[in-house]
């Protein structure tokens, strides 16, 4: 078997365990959310609506290569966005999947990205309780991640101690085109609390902050912007170390979703070697960076690398380390990876149960 | 390799396409412009149901800026990463000779005595109608 295609004959189908880090739920409109936004919010939307900082606030920066940026086959028959119908939800991907823990990464109107910092803020306590009433109150697989505004840190401080305790949420969610590079102190009275509560960060690709998506500018095309991911994700793990918060916070843990695993060792060799040389500039930074990272940062697996020879993944895979790799899908976005074949390369069961499985329970603490 | 009637010729028109199983194994059958055309509905990357993507045309670039689009309707997109398969051949576009589908012959049979020597999946074979035969 090649290592880009499938052998023709199906698996047999065994009882897996998987848990998924990374599903997107949609609202089927707006108006999902008005009952849990003030009234004086739900005005404020009918009458001058969401401000982010690109044209057509509602659009995506970059025209996908489907509508939504989702699998053609996950559309409800009801109607509404893929990721709108739990129903659908379920017999497509849950179900089948064997998917025993979800974590919903709310990505549309991107709270975190509104100009209006109250609006931003309201609108991540409604969609917030709107996770934990319409998801995770009804389908007890899945697992919220608390929204922030983090250009509010005050605000985004106020939504984790009020979510903190709360079984539906298992993390904190922040988008990586912040307003500065993440690792800022402008952002450190979020980082403050997280580790207080022992909450994960996760940060998932996206963000409309204005800058463009990638280091030297808007690209044309959509094509372009998906290589950008792994771009902004460096650019945030550079930051977070290089400004000293693993110092400041070592018991804080990140987890990298959706911005590609082979750049990570050679991102961690030149920061070593950097730092051998150039140290003094960065003093509060102490210890290789390569030991922060592989201390507290994680990474989920979609989109999968998918080398030409099997032998590369495995030793991919080696290089990162295998306990810091959380299984994802992206259900229902377009480059969706099947937990059957997503990994192109031999692993024994006990690899792919710790992949699929065991790393995410022990990260996040499930049963 | 046996022939099967998966379908009566109206079910399946120009620009459509039908999702049948065959002996436990799942074929999209598209109808480009009249002519039949079967292909294992199970993309080879990932596994999605090519019966469930989009059709496409070949859109190609002698250099940038320059455009030409050929061959509307003749390729399918998988629903999840895009791949496009040559619905009659059943080769991908980027990788033709790695990653592939198989690909079934077809015929259109009339009823009367061909439709008491075959077999239908999933419907009676009327004498009179017109089907689509699927050799797999």
């Amino acid at each position: 078997m090649s290592a880009t295609a499938l052998g023709t004959s199906r698996p047999v189908a065994a009882k897996r365990q998987v848990i998924d880090c990374d599903i997107h739920p949609a609202m089927t409109s707006w108006t999902e959310v008005h009952p849990y936004l003030e009234p004086r919010w739900i005005e404020h939307l009918k009458t001058y609506g969401s401000h982010l900082r690109h044209a057509f606030s509602e659009a995506l920066t970059h025209p996908r290569m489907s509508p939504d940026a989702a699998r053609v086959d996950a559309y409800p028959e009801e109607g509404g966005p893929p990721g709108s119908s739990l129903d659908l939800m379920r017999r497509q991907h849950l179900d089948p999947n064997g998917i025993e823990h979800g974590i919903l990464i709310p990505l549309r109107w991107n709270p975190g990205s509104q100009r209006n910092l109250d609006f931003g803020v309201a609108l991540t306590r409604a969609m917030n309780s709107w996770q934990a009433e319409r998801w995770v109150g009804q389908e007890p697989r899945l697992k919220g991640s608390v929204l922030v505004a983090q250009e509010d840190a005050v605000g985004a401080v106020a939504e984790i101690e009020a979510r903190a305790g709360d079984p539906s949420f298992v993390q904190i969610l922040i988008l990586p085109r912040t307003d500065e590079p993440l690792g800022r102190r402008r952002y450190w009275p979020i980082f403050e609390a997280a580790e207080r509560h022992d909450l994960p960060i996760a940060i998932h690709v996206g963000g409309t902050n204005g800058h463009p998506s990638t280091g030297g500018g808007w690209p044309s095309y959509y094509m372009e912007e998906h290589h950008a991911v792994a771009e902004s994700m460096q650019a945030i793990v550079v930051s977070l170390i290089f400004e000293g918060v693993f110092e400041r916070f070592p018991r804080l843990r990140f987890v990298i979703m959706e911005g590609g695993l082979g750049w990570i060792p050679s991102l961690c060799a030149r920061m070593d070697r950097n730092w051998e040389r150039m140290r003094g500039e960065v003093p509060h930074v102490r210890r290789r960076p390569s030991e922060y990272l592989g201390e507290s940062i994680w990474f989920t697996t979609q989109p999968m690398e998918e080398p030409e020879r099997p032998g590369q993944l495995l030793e991919l895979m080696d290089r990162i380390g295998w306990d810091r790799l959380l299984f994802s899908t992206d259900y229902p976005h377009w480059d969706f990876d099947d937990p059957r074949y997503a990994f192109r390369a031999p692993l024994t069961r006990a690899q792919k149960d710790q992949l699929l499985f065991g790393n995410a329970q022990h990260f996040y603490g499930f049963p | 390799m046996a022939r099967h009637v998966v379908a009566t010729v109206d079910e399946i028109p120009p620009g459509a396409r039908k999702r049948v199983e065959v002996e436990g194994r799942g074929i999209a059958v598209f109808n480009i412009g009249g002519a039949y055309f079967a292909i294992a509905d199970r993309c080879p990357h990932e596994g999605a149901s090519l019966c469930d993507g989009r059709l496409t045309a070949l859109v190609e670039a002698s250099e940038p800026g320059r455009y030409v689009l050929s061959r509307r309707g003749e390729l399918v997109r998988c629903p999840w990463h895009g791949w496009e398969f040559d619905i009659r051949t059943g080769r991908s576009w980027c990788d033709p000779k790695r990653l592939k589908v198989r690909s079934y012959e077809t015929s259109v049979e009339v009823g009367g005595a061909e439709a008491t020597e075959l077999q239908a999946e999933t419907f009676p074979v009327s004498v009179e109608a017109r089907f689509v035969v699927v050799e797999a």
